[in-house]
């Protein structure tokens, strides 16, 4: 084939002692990108599994283009309803399409940029991580947040959050969201409020998030239906809002065997748990929210699936994970109703048990030593 | 009788299972080749070109000089291959035909039989699947008489008419442990001989891969304790053993299953231990010929064709040598077609898959990293004794970051092995 000679003839120069080789790392990713390796297997099995990391990571890709489809929609949607004007479903997409891709830009340029140069340093190769986690930034982000902030997040979650502790697989908390916090904690009137969910809103509408709506001290009564919820047409988060798109993704992925069932069981049951206890003690308006609007609300869903499934900050046992996510979940709906219609209660639970996974599995591990120890001690006693 | 049903593990399938028909092949060559033993380095006793009997010796271990490889067939050294640092890599013997033995039977000492005719090798030991120590007594003796890795021989049908050896060979065996003989058999397998020894144990496994690895059936039946040694021993080496004692020579006949989708017509043939299987593998063009299984075997491609001790198989299966356009982003149907690496080594992210398909109480990815580290008071700790790499072998093919996680395992068992001797 035409493609694969010109590879082959053009590669020497990336070698050791071409002209090129400083560029190793680089040529390298796109030549595995159009072509897998002909490598064979050299020592031990002779046979290899067909998935890799790249094509489990395309898989997370696939899984989030429902969300991205009907987060662009949604962004033009709720524009044009804020200014009551009645556009074309093409009209409605295509202003969404113009919001987003800027955002996209940005996210990927900046990201992989400093991903190509940190493999480059190395002499690594380059890794897949972050497709996914560019794809997953402008998803949980405010639409109207301003393109430098954007680059600054990006750039501080990828060195701070992943190069810094040796790349992807090394990383502690999940890098998108560390994005997010960090711009948060550092423009919190750019990431909070009624002005930041709409694209070029009118200004007399309202444009609250259903949890921004709690959190001003707004009741039941006064959310969107939980059907308006769980397809998706309110305020939010690009990628959060559609629930439909969100579950269609996350089936595909329990299908591949790509993200954890025991994390996402368990972080419904702490989060069902918490909002049960809540709606039984129901003192203030927050406690009084039905415990399955929490599961509709916010980024309780996207980050469950997406976010608190990401298996290098998730606990890596089998218990731990039950662990790990029950608190999740049980954390999240503490912080949402606690700090009445605190947005940001997932994120920040997600967070914080990034930083305890690694705990839970060291307590876990260390019951099996115990055993083991306990086993060791019984048979000396026997020989004895 | 007791029965053990493993759950975790996967099968592979893949195409080229031997037919249950056996030719006879009596080879031109044997090799025994000392890098088939973990630890041992050779110290000659022939030259090329001196006349060896079957039973003669060739080598001893350098570690402990009662330990001698013998040779499995009659006729002269034809050549003592060198590789690196001049390490001895094999000592071919070409075959006169004569088959003239040297005769055993004076000997009365078992160990001292099985140590003199070379046939002592044959028993392994666990933790770090050396060769067993004859100064040491085990606390019990393993023999798993079902594999179930790929296209594996059907010990079933490969032990049908030698009952007798092997139940002679188990008594042997029986007589070597103050503990136990555990023989574990297949689900449904033919109980094989009425009477046994009061120490011998009978247990029934089943499940999927590894549930036929000794491995596993040690785990399930008596785990490993730091500073405890068992031994465990390949069905038709157990019939070698008996054969010993019933005649008082090496018998180093073996029956061989050859497999795999690159393998012209696979049956079974009977040969010798170390036979070049060159003159018989009908191979496609770009094949890779293996001794053993897909799992855990030995290239033997560009190395001459010659079994290795233990195996009782040859597979051959396509090599994976050809690029694939976005072949990570195409629907894949054939999972383990060839021996592409589907991909290229990446830090460990996924979690989880390895647990499936790993039957032990261990949790393997933690006792990966501690053998990477080489800390060994965590790999004793997270259960390094427990196991050996072809456990692992598994954990390997299915890892998407495409480690070489059977070599980290044997290095961290090399590791504590050379540093607690």
């Amino acid at each position: 084939m035409g493609l694969r000679n010109y590879i082959d003839k053009i590669k020497p120069n990336f070698e050791e002692d071409g002209k090129f080789a400083k560029f190793h790392s680089t040529f390298e990713a796109f030549e595995t990108f159009l072509y897998t390796p002909n490598r064979v297997t050299n020592r031990g099995a002779h046979i290899r599994h067909y998935a890799d990391m790249k094509r489990n990571m395309i898989y997370v890709l696939i899984a989030l283009i429902p969300c991205f489809l009907f987060g662009t929609w949604n962004i033009g949607y709720q524009h044009f309803l804020s200014l009551g004007e009645d556009v074309t479903f093409w009209h409605t997409f295509g202003y969404g399409l113009l919001k987003i891709i800027p955002l996209y830009l940005v996210s990927y340029i900046v990201g992989l940029i400093i991903e190509f140069t940190f493999a480059e340093i190395r002499h690594e190769e380059v890794n897949e991580g972050y497709f996914v986690t560019g794809f997953l930034i402008p998803l949980i982000m405010p639409v109207e947040v301003p393109l430098w902030m954007l680059a600054l997040a990006v750039a501080f979650a990828v060195i701070i959050g992943k190069e810094v502790f040796g790349g992807s697989g090394m990383n502690v908390v999940n890098p998108a969201l560390l994005a997010r916090a960090f711009l948060f904690f550092a423009y919190p009137s750019k990431m909070t409020g009624d002005s930041v969910w709409i694209a070029e809103k009118a200004d007399a509408y309202s444009g609250a998030t259903p949890l921004g709506t709690i959190f001003n001290g707004g009741t039941v009564n006064d959310l969107p239906s939980l059907t308006e919820m769980f397809i998706g047409t309110i305020p939010g988060s690009i990628g959060e809002t559609s629930k439909i798109a969100i579950l269609i993704g996350a089936i595909f992925l329990i299908l591949n065997d790509i993200i954890s069932l025991r994390i996402i069981a368990a972080t419904f049951l702490g989060a069902v748990s918490m909002g049960l206890f809540f709606n039984a003690l129901g003192t203030t308006p927050a406690m009084e929210v039905p415990y399955y609007y929490h599961l509709w609300m916010g980024g309780f869903l996207f980050g469950t699936f997406f976010m608190a499934t990401d298996p290098v900050t998730a606990a890596q046992t089998n218990i731990g994970k039950w662990i790990y996510g029950f608190l999740v979940g049980a954390i999240a709906i503490l912080i949402r109703v606690a700090n009445p219609g605190y947005p940001e209660g997932m994120m920040l639970s997600i967070l914080l048990m990034n930083v305890f996974a690694p705990l839970i599995d060291w307590c876990v591990v260390a019951v099996n030593i115990r055993k083991r120890k306990k086993r060791w001690a019984a048979a000396e006693r026997r020989t004895k | 009788m007791d029965k053990i049903r493993i759950r975790k593990g996967l099968d592979i399938h893949i195409k080229g299972e031997a037919a249950r028909r056996t030719e006879v092949f009596e080879p031109t060559f044997c090799a025994i080749k000392p890098t088939d033993f973990i630890g041992v380095l050779p110290k000659m006793h022939v030259e090329e070109g001196d006349d060896v009997k079957v039973g003669s010796v060739l080598f001893h271990d350098k570690s402990n000089e009662k330990i001698v490889f013998t040779s499995p067939i009659s006729g002269k050294v034809k050549a003592i291959v060198r590789g690196e640092k001049r390490a001895i890599q094999q000592v071919i013997i070409e075959n006169d035909g004569k088959n003239e033995s040297i005769d055993f039977g004076g000997i009365n000492n078992p160990v001292e039989k099985l140590l003199q005719s070379g046939v002592w090798p044959m028993l392994r030991q666990r933790p770090f699947a050396t060769i067993a120590n004859p100064d040491d007594k085990p606390k019990h003796i393993f023999v798993s008489m079902l594999d179930t890795a790929p296209l594996a021989p059907d010990y079933d049908y490969i032990i049908e008419n030698q009952l007798d050896e092997l139940k002679t060979g188990i008594e042997v065996l029986a007589k070597l442990t103050d503990g136990n003989v555990y023989m574990n058999i297949r689900k449904d397998a033919r109980p094989c001989v009425s009477t046994w020894p009061q120490n011998v144990i009978i247990t029934e496994f089943e499940g999927p891969h590894p549930a036929g690895n000794v491995g596993t059936q040690i785990n399930a039946i008596s785990p490993i304790n730091k500073g405890e040694v068992v031994w465990y021993c390949n069905p038709q080496d157990v019939i070698t053993i008996g054969k010993l004692f019933l005649t008082g020579r090496y018998d180093s006949s073996r029956v061989i299953a050859t497999t795999g989708s690159a393998m012209h017509e696979p049956h079974y043939y009977k040969t010798k231990i170390g036979a070049d299987m060159t003159p018989i593998l009908s191979v496609g063009d770009n094949a890779r010929v293996i001794s053993g299984n897909v799992l855990t075997g030995t290239n033997i491609t560009k190395n001459d064709g010659f079994l290795c001790f233990y195996d009782s198989q040859v597979t051959a299966i396509p090599e994976g040598n050809h690029y694939k356009l976005f072949g990570w982003l195409m629907p894949a149907f054939k999972r383990y077609a060839d021996t592409n690496t589907n991909g290229d080594t990446r830090p460990y992210i996924m979690t989880g898959q390895f647990e499936r398909v790993f039957p032990f109480d261990i949790y393997p990815m933690q006792l990966i990293k501690a053998c990477l580290i080489k800390d060994i008071d965590q790999m004793e700790e997270l259960g390094i004794y427990e196991v050996d790499a072809e456990d692992f072998a598994l954990c390997e093919v299915i890892d998407p970051s495409k480690t070489p996680i059977q070599q980290i395992i044997r290095d961290g068992l090399e590791f504590i092995r050379k540093e607690t001797k």
